[in-house]
């Protein structure tokens, strides 16, 4: 291969790193809320991208039709996942994950966590199953002129190198960045997000405060909930789903999460715009099939030498 | 080995096997001797994580990476060099423990969730890797020829047999390792890792051992699954569904208990399969739908498993009735030898810093034996820092420590205690749900090599301490006074020359804070010194010989009680210049 061929070509998996990248920071941020502030180990988050998948296709193909927004339909589709998605989760909260969370851990063993894990894989697996029970196996993308066409940006070293950008994964990216960012203003800043952090912090400290602290932990697990399903809506433009399509990027979630140290939002944004760079870039020295034991082996590696995350500064105490 | 197993686990280890084969002759057909085999293979692995996990609890996720090595261990060995599997599971345990040992000494470095989200990478990535290397569905050829030898049987009690075989091992070295200081340090690793440590247990080493057993009986158990399956894929044998089921099982039916993960297999197992044969094939996935409601039912109701319900159901928990022998009237204290001559600890240029924070500073001074030395000093002054310094919890930033000339710098806790150095906490660290003696016993295994002695030693020190009718209570249940005395007894019986007692009369009453001290006073009679931090002063002074008063971090007065609670700047540390002022000149 010769030097500008592969400079052409790491450049297009930089620009794909980081447009699917963005896309994973969304989904780390919507993590972060249940599981970097909360502290719930929550196996289910996959899943309920999925289920914003699922909810965005039917609504783009079924619904909306593409006459009336034209080339916008699929983002209105994925929007319209939020409040489904929100309603999903802060019921699934107040029925079965409030057992375990929030002052009730207290007390319990492992502070709930293993109680949790199983509840979670419980949800999982009946999400995966009910969606393979009322849709079946074959995979579905939503196809629109915009997943097929692409913008060339000519590297300018010679005349035919150029870098492809996908308009779907453009502007899903772009529309994540503006999310992530919407929601870490709104931990930062508001005093809804104040409470969420005050009632992860110290769940009985907080209640003393007068924070009711169930119900920041419903909002905290809605809004994750919900984030999952907006950017499920905003992945199925260029990724097929299928029921059980959630275990592809759970780790990647995950991976996000703790690279940008736990409890931030901005570091999970950061975190997953790593994952995806990593996953893009190591095609270009790795087999096709190792993309994600690249992942991995990096989420593992940076546990064991930073698990305070890249971003984040050192907080645990002994 | 036969004295570590109870001969009733042992008998009814034997006679659920042996009912469960029986099931073999009842059930129709081979469908359901298949059926009846897989549960047992379940519950092996299901062993394999709650002897890791349910004791320890360090959560593993990854546990499919060990039974997916041992699976496509026997079945590589036969298809590729044609070994038998009666070799190749063996061979996949002893690697299922090479990499029990690989994962566990790296990984062991992260605790909590951390630990158990690193687990869940390693056999995803193993699942990437055998795909790569192009085994993605390996099967198992058909031997015609000497077919028990390459374990191929046509009946399919053969393999249920195996299986029950495997199982009944796996529960034997379950039943082993519960009860035996092995167990007990585990036990104690998860209800309070810190302590564990500084009351002398080597926790990383019991847990690499444990992973280790843990890896080598679950890649047995996945080398077995591969022999009845005849198919080995990555996704069978590493899936996330593994690692799930591993978790789940023991969970349901109890963590941490012996049977925990027999019932768990025995119920969801065959629940699984016989709704995916009756539905499975007009209705795809509704035994998944099904099994995840089931197991966030059982979450819900009954949190900690089946097994402890049912327990609590039929005898609601109450304290263990005590069966203690009598125990000899306790001998009128020794007298109390003179403090000797020579050094046992001493602390030289002691500094620690926290960031910009120097928490402890250049604090030097001698502890001869015998002695009862009190360290007191404002909240704040460096204390517990100090203490932390000693037992290394926290590593000094600057000068030196030296028992009986030894340095302790760089030592571990579980080191330091087993050179003689025992401690206490300021806020008890109880292992909450063990009774008072196990409590003891954890801290007794370090200096005697037996369990009876151990056991004998953790019975002394609950009498040196005026506990010996409440060694059977839950440590749960204790009074503030009397998990003062235990984590002191536990401290005591791994018979330390030096004892650091971190505020051991905090939250106690008068009556109860003389009671301790009287307990304290007698130590030195049987050959402990002792280090005593406190923040109030007046208990104190008619306990010690001698004070060391901090004071921000540095040593501000050091001498006999007396002379101490005189010093000037000793009373403005403690109630402010204003007040020393006043009573200067008043």
């Amino acid at each position: 291969m010769s030097a500008a061929a592969f400079i052409e070509q790491a450049a297009q998996a930089l620009t794909a790193g980081i447009l699917v990248g963005c896309v994973y920071g969304l989904l780390c941020v919507g993590l972060a809320f249940i599981f970097g502030i909360m502290r719930v180990i929550n196996f289910a988050q996959g899943d309920f991208m999925m289920v914003g998948m699922y909810l965005a296709f039917f609504l783009t193909t079924n619904v909306l039709g593409t006459t009336l927004l034209g080339d916008a339909t699929p983002f209105v589709a994925a929007a319209l996942t939020i409040p489904v998605l929100f309603v999903l989760g802060g019921a699934l909260h107040r029925l079965v994950i409030a057992r375990t969370t929030g002052l009730r851990a207290v007390g319990l063993s492992a502070e709930g966590h293993q109680a949790q894990l199983i509840l979670t894989l419980g949800i999982a697996l009946v999400l995966q199953n009910g969606a393979l029970i009322l849709l079946g196996t074959s995979p579905h993308t939503v196809l629109t002129p915009l997943s097929s066409s692409a913008w060339e940006v000519p590297l300018l070293y010679d005349d035919f190198s150029a870098v492809f950008v996908n308009q779907a994964r453009a502007i899903a990216a772009l529309l994540s960045v503006v999310v992530a960012f919407a929601l870490f203003r709104l931990v930062s800043s508001t005093r809804l997000g104040k409470s969420l952090r005050a009632a992860a912090d110290n769940p009985e400290a907080a209640t003393y405060m007068g924070i009711d602290v169930d119900r920041a932990h419903r909002i905290a697990f809605a809004i994750g909930t919900a984030v999952a399903g907006l950017a499920g809506g905003l992945i199925v433009a260029y990724y097929p789903v299928q029921p059980f399509v959630g275990v592809d990027f759970i780790i990647i979630m995950y991976a996000g999460v703790v690279l940008g140290g736990m409890g931030s939002i901005s570091g999970a944004f950061w975190g997953g715009i790593v994952i995806g760079l990593v996953q893009q870039l190591s095609t270009l020295v790795m087999p096709l099939q190792l993309q994600n034991a690249a992942i991995f082996a990096a989420f593992v590696l940076i546990l064991l030498f930073r698990p305070q995350g890249l971003f984040g500064r050192n907080v645990e105490r002994a | 080995m036969a004295r570590l197993l109870p001969p009733l686990t042992l008998l009814l280890i034997a006679a659920f096997c042996l009912a469960w084969l029986a099931l073999g002759w009842v059930v129709p057909n081979r469908y359901y001797q298949l059926l009846l085999t897989l549960v047992p293979i379940w519950a092996v692995l299901g062993v394999s994580w709650n002897l890791f996990s349910g004791y320890s609890g360090l959560v593993s996720f990854g546990h499919a990476a060990f039974f997916g090595l041992g699976a496509y261990t026997v079945t590589l060995l036969l298809v590729r060099f044609g070994l038998t599997p009666w070799f190749g599971i063996p061979v996949a345990a002893v690697l299922g423990a090479v990499a029990g040992l690989a994962i566990g000494a790296p990984t062991f470095r992260l605790r909590g969730i951390y630990f158990a989200l690193a687990m869940l990478a390693y056999p995803l990535v193993l699942t990437y890797l055998f795909d790569w290397m192009g085994l993605q569905e390996v099967s198992i050829p058909l031997q015609r020829e000497h077919a028990a030898w390459f374990m191929q049987f046509q009946d399919p009690r053969a393999y249920l047999a195996i299986a029950l075989g495997l199982l009944a091992v796996s529960l034997a070295i379950s039943s082993a390792v519960e009860n035996s200081r092995f167990g007990l340090s585990l036990l104690a690793i998860k209800q309070n890792e810190l302590a564990a440590e500084a009351a002398g247990v080597d926790t990383r080493a019991w847990k690499l051992r444990a992973i280790a057993l843990s890896g080598t009986i679950a890649a047995a158990a996945g080398g077995l699954y591969a022999m009845v399956l005849l198919v080995v894929t990555p996704a069978s044998v590493f899936g996330l569904v593994v690692s799930a089921e591993a978790v789940i099982l023991p969970m349901f039916g109890g963590a941490g208990t012996l049977w925990g993960p027999v019932i768990g297999a025995a119920i969801l197992v065959p629940l699984a399969e016989t709704l995916r044969a009756e539905f499975g094939t007009f209705l795809p996935g509704i035994h998944g739908v099904l099994y995840g409601l089931a197991i966030i039912l059982v979450i819900l109701l009954a949190p900690e498993g089946l097994y402890w319900k049912i327990r609590d159901l039929r005898a609601p928990r109450q304290a263990r009735a005590e069966t203690t022998p009598a125990q000899a009237p306790r001998p009128d204290p020794a007298p109390r030898p003179p403090i000797g001559d020579g050094t046992l600890l001493e602390v030289r240029g002691l500094g620690r810093n926290f960031g910009g924070v120097a928490a402890v500073q250049n604090v030097s001074f001698r502890v001869p034996p015998g002695e009862i030395l009190g360290i007191i000093g404002p909240n704040g002054a460096g204390k517990t820092t100090l203490f932390n310094m000693l037992n290394g919890i926290v590593a000094p930033s600057a000068g030196d420590l030296r028992f009986e000339g030894r340095s302790l710098v760089g030592l571990r806790p579980n080191a330091i205690c087993r050179l003689g150095i025992g401690r206490t906490f300021q806020v008890v660290r109880a292992f909450a749900r063990m009774t008072i003696l196990e409590n003891v016993l954890v801290g007794a295994f370090v200096a005697h090599a037996t369990d009876a002695e151990a056991r004998q030693a953790a019975r002394r020190a609950l009498a040196q301490v005026g506990l010996e009718d409440k060694a059977q209570a839950i440590a749960g249940d204790l009074t503030t006074r009397e998990l003062r005395l235990m984590e002191l007894a536990r401290a005591l019986a791994s018979g330390p020359r030096l004892l650091l007692l971190d505020e051991p009369l905090a939250g106690l009453g008068a009556a109860e804070t003389e009671e301790l001290i009287a307990v304290v006073r007698r130590l030195p009679a049987a050959g402990v010194t002792i280090v005593i931090i406190e923040h109030t002063m007046h208990a104190m002074v008619g306990l010690v010989d001698r004070f060391v008063v901090l004071d921000q971090g540095r040593l501000l007065a050091e001498g006999p009680p007396a002379q101490v609670t005189r010093q000037p700047e000793v009373i403005e540390a403690y109630l402010g210049r204003k007040w020393a002022l006043a009573h200067a000149a008043g």
